[in-house]
């Protein structure tokens, strides 16, 4: 006879003729752990093999559900290996119980697991990838239909949506957007500082913040936070229509999605971006010309003169020029995952995610695109 | 039944993906009838509505109304023979950002052609029949779950359709509010002479006015009965009838 034990909750194995038999004692508490099985189950591969399991509960002083999931798992596993299973003597609601567990109704029957060797992990990954190009794809020429009903005056839209999405993401994301660019022109001036200082060019900040804030981080800090803030808000907003089946009524209305909710949302993020941006890149120079005077003892009207020196027009039109691309790109984004999203809770959480990520790195990619461009073209 | 067909559902084969959810489903609905669509959870009555409504493509097979092919005719054809059926979803799907009367006005400005404030008048007419009279200008996250449905109710039949859809009307409800909805679709039906697509599994809303029904199994993936609610209880399929009667299989 041997005992397996764990914590408080006990049993016992006994071995006669071709019988095992698990005596069950003491107290079960989910309190006190689970107990293991093993003991039990190299007992089932003990050589001759038993060809029943039999349980006594006799000691047994008081069960609950960690007595049930013990016997089960035994049970299962002697029924695995084709022995007969005798659970007759234990107490009348754990055999109940127990009936209830193993009796799955057939079209309950859970799904048969997927293969999950790395071939097809690939290949799923692969399909799934082929399946979002072509959705997008699709999604992207909606749009331009739905872009070119708009122009032709024939898009069906409220105009307060237009509105609302106007104010979302132009006003009511100034405060973020001068925050962060004014931080980033601060940062910017401090970090060039360091280095230039060692040649005695200090006064060179002036550009560096100037050139960089508004050909390059001005639009692209505001890509970043208009995709986490206004991307993120579609997709969420757009996702939760798509669970409660807001967007299935305006198909059966007549109405088409993409026209009614995608528009406006993108048209307004693409116009309101340049006025963002134009707004960062103020907020940015003053952020640079902040440390150099207060930090680096530039004389104000010095650092001043230097910027405007610095300032070419064309380095202000293509962060402007960028921002259009950048504003349409988080738009599409959010609403592209908010109309793909699946029919949860958890979907919208996972559509938002997705557009934020997406919307940030493609506007990445976006602005490398530019900066090739504009590099070729020698702007 | 023996009214003449509006609706001809012709060997319809439904799925997502990979997974078949129904085959070979086929009946028809009289013109002014109410038909139920019924069956266990999960064996393909929304799924079975959402492309009767066209917002999904059967594999094969097609609808008919009045005798022209829903997924056979152009897109434009299509958007029109939309016009003919309103859509009452399982949670209403009303429009949180929009009152009650704009949700009712939506569809008669974009679709209809009214102008707003001749729309307003039609839905606060919409919004007295079917109860809420006096609500037009609250959002739908200020009334009750009943409120809600009757809302869109209001919403589906602001165009005058000839058809309405209604998916699982009495889910989320107390048995008065669903009991009222009954009472309220079977007045539209007695008035306006609207037919009506149910699909549901609250065996009261079957008996009490399903005039035919379909009964869907979740199992063998295809149509198992066909007939009036009150005679199915009486049918060979052990299935159906346990359904039925709430009887053990």
């Amino acid at each position: 006879m041997t005992a397996g034990e764990s914590s408080s909750a006990r049993y016992s194995l006994q071995r006669e003729s071709d019988t095992l038999t698990v005596g069950l004692h003491d107290a079960w508490a989910l309190s006190a752990g689970l107990a293991r099985p093993g003991p039990v189950i190299e007992a089932l591969e003990a050589s001759p093999r038993p060809r029943r399991l039999a349980f006594r509960a006799e000691g047994l002083a008081s069960w609950d559900s960690s007595l049930v999931a013990f016997v089960h798992a035994v049970a299962a596993e002697a029924r695995r290996r084709g022995l007969e299973v005798d659970t007759s003597a234990l107490p009348e609601g754990a055999g109940k119980l127990l009936g209830l567990a193993r009796a799955v109704p057939p079209e309950a029957a859970p799904p048969s697991a997927e293969d999950d060797s790395l071939l097809s992990r690939v290949g799923r990954v692969a399909l799934a990838a082929s399946a979002t190009a072509g959705d997008a794809l699709a999604f992207v020429g909606e749009m331009t239909l739905a872009f070119l009903a708009f122009l032709r005056g024939r898009a069906r839209y409220r105009r307060v949506d237009l509105l609302h999405a106007l104010e979302a993401s132009g006003v009511a994301a100034l405060g973020i957007v001068a925050l962060i660019n004014f931080l980033i022109g601060a940062v910017l001036a401090f970090v060039g500082a360091v280095q230039l200082a060692q040649f005695g060019a200090t006064i060179y900040v002036a550009d560096l913040v100037a050139v960089g804030i508004t050909r390059e981080l001005g639009a692209l800090m505001t890509g970043i936070v208009m995709s986490g803030r206004t991307g993120a808000s579609f997709a969420a907003v757009l996702g939760t229509m798509t669970v409660n089946e807001e967007v299935d009524a305006l198909r059966t209305m007549g109405l088409r999605p993409v026209e009614f909710l995608v528009v406006p949302r993108v048209l307004a993020t693409a116009l309101m971006m340049p006025a963002l941006v134009a707004y960062a890149d103020l907020l940015g120079l003053l952020g640079g010309a902040f440390v150099a005077v207060v930090g680096l003892d530039l004389g104000t009207l010095q650092y001043l003169q230097q910027t405007r020196d610095a300032l070419a027009l064309r380095h202000v039109l293509i962060g402007l020029a960028k921002s259009v691309a950048f504003g349409a790109i988080v738009a599409t984004s959010g609403c592209y995952y908010g109309i793909h999203c699946g029919r949860s809770a958890a979907a919208v959480g996972e559509a938002t995610t997705r557009a934020v990520v997406t919307g940030i790195l493609l506007v990445v990619v976006a602005d490398a695109v530019f900066t090739v461009v504009c590099h070729v073209l020698q702007l | 039944m023996g009214a003449r067909a509006e609706i001809e559902v012709r060997d319809l084969t439904m799925g997502y993906g990979d997974r078949v959810v129904q085959r070979d489903v086929a009946f028809t609905v009289g013109r002014g009838e109410i038909f139920v669509i019924m069956g266990d959870s999960g064996c393909g009555k929304s799924t079975l509505m959402r492309h009767m409504v066209g917002l999904n493509e059967p594999r094969s097979g097609d609808v008919y109304y009045d005798g022209e092919g829903y997924w056979a005719a152009g897109e434009e054809r299509r958007e029109d023979l939309k016009r003919r059926f309103g859509v009452l979803y399982q949670y209403a799907a009303l429009f949180s950002s929009m009152t009650l009367a704009e949700n009712v006005s939506l569809p008669l400005v974009e679709r209809g052609g009214l102008g707003r404030g001749e729309a307003l008048e039609v839905a606060r007419l919409k919004l007295a029949l079917v109860g809420l009279a006096g609500f037009e200008d609250h959002y739908p996250a200020e009334i009750s779950g009943g409120m809600k449905k009757r809302a869109g109710l209001a919403r589906a039949m602001a165009l005058d359709p000839d058809i309405l859809y209604f998916d699982e009307p009495s889910a989320g409800l107390d048995p008065l509010s669903s009991r009222r909805l009954d009472d309220l679709i079977l007045e539209l039906r007695e008035s306006l002479g609207t037919t009506i697509v149910l699909v549901t599994h609250e065996l009261a809303s079957i008996f009490e006015l399903g005039d035919d029904a379909v009964f869907l199994d979740a199992e063998k993936k295809t149509m198992t009965a066909r007939g009036r609610p009150t005679e199915l209880k009486d049918c060979p399929d052990p299935k159906v009838r346990a359904f039925l009667t709430r009887g053990r299989l």
